[in-house]
């Protein structure tokens, strides 16, 4: 994917992001409970649902990886769970600062939906050391398959084990017996969500586009030096090399 | 808990959104790095593609 469909990319990507936050200020009526600090869950709930997906996709790209073998897919992995991790950040951050508002305290300890995440994350933060202890790039890139895919499956039964655990402070707005939120505030909410999702598109595919970048400008080192470990012709994009090179 | 004052409520929303915005543009800032590595690396390869070019050139003239 280069620069012309990149470039429709970001900015189907900025205008996505730009429209979400102007209705959320503009647009989207004061919560009756919260009032004004409730704008934050716009930007606080899709980052933590991106990035939840992003790590299940990474797992679906492993599956990918081990059916075929094709490097290209261990790169698309590693690249989706590297963006994950970055949302993942994100959520910790905006979720803390909510909380300071609403609850008065940075975080909550026996708050299921909050620890869960954070077990997530962290499950998501061994990956780069587990991937970068394999010297071999092959096994590497099974090893760090493995890995996504065990992860990736956790992702949803953790999801499920929240959403039945009892809560006590953190809300449920999806789904509720209450009826949930009404249709200016799930307009709002679609609309940043799919900003957001955008978002991780487009830096997945920036990322990978670099990391295809660097690969070829090894390969072609390689071979003007005379190397004999130059790779194959037509293996450049598709290199798992760059990923273990960083 | 009741909602808080807009003012204070104010600073808790912004805080979040600059929390993301600073993500993003350290993000950016990163790809911007590398972007330069890659253009450097790119620099040094086409020196030596055009050194080993003029070379071969000489070589041919000598022979």
């Amino acid at each position: 994917m280069y620069p012309r469909a990149l470039l429709t990319l970001s900015l189907a990507t900025v205008a996505a992001i730009v429209a979400g936050f102007a209705l959320v200020f503009f647009y989207a009526p004061l919560d009756a409970d919260q009032g004004f600090i409730q704008k934050i869950f716009y930007l606080h709930v899709p980052l933590g649902i991106v990035s939840l997906v992003g790590f299940v996709v990474a797992g679906l790209h492993a599956i990918r990886h081990l059916r075929s073998g094709d490097p290209i897919h261990d790169a698309r992995s590693y690249v989706s769970i590297h963006i994950s991790v970055i949302f993942g950040l994100a959520v910790l951050a905006t979720g803390s600062i909510w909380a300071r508002a609403s609850w008065g305290k940075w975080w909550v300890w026996d708050e299921p939906t909050l620890v869960s995440f954070l077990i997530v994350f962290l499950l998501y933060a061994t990956y780069y050391p587990l991937r970068y202890a394999v010297e071999d790039r092959d096994r590497q890139a099974r090893y760090a398959s493995v890995f996504a895919i065990m992860a990736g499956a956790f992702v949803p039964l953790n999801f499920i084990a929240v959403r039945l655990a009892e809560t006590l402070l953190h809300p449920r707005v999806f789904a509720t017996a209450e009826g949930g939120m009404p249709g200016s505030m799930w307009l709002t909410f679609a609309i940043s969500l799919l900003g957001i999702a955008l978002l991780w598109l487009t830096l997945v595919r920036f990322e990978l586009a670099a990391k295809s970048a660097s690969a070829q400008l090894s390969r072609l080192r390689r071979a003007l030096e005379g190397s004999p470990r130059a790779a194959p012709a037509g293996a450049e994009s598709r290199s798992s090399a760059a990923i273990g090179a960083r | 808990m009741p909602a808080l004052p807009l003012d204070e409520a104010g600073k808790y929303v912004a805080g979040a959104y600059l929390v993301f915005l600073a993500l993003v543009l350290v993000y950016v800032a990163i790809m911007a790095a590398k972007l330069q590595r890659i253009d450097r690396e790119l620099r040094s390869l086409v020196a030596l593609a055009e050194e080993r070019r003029t070379g071969g050139e000489t070589e041919r003239e000598l022979r």
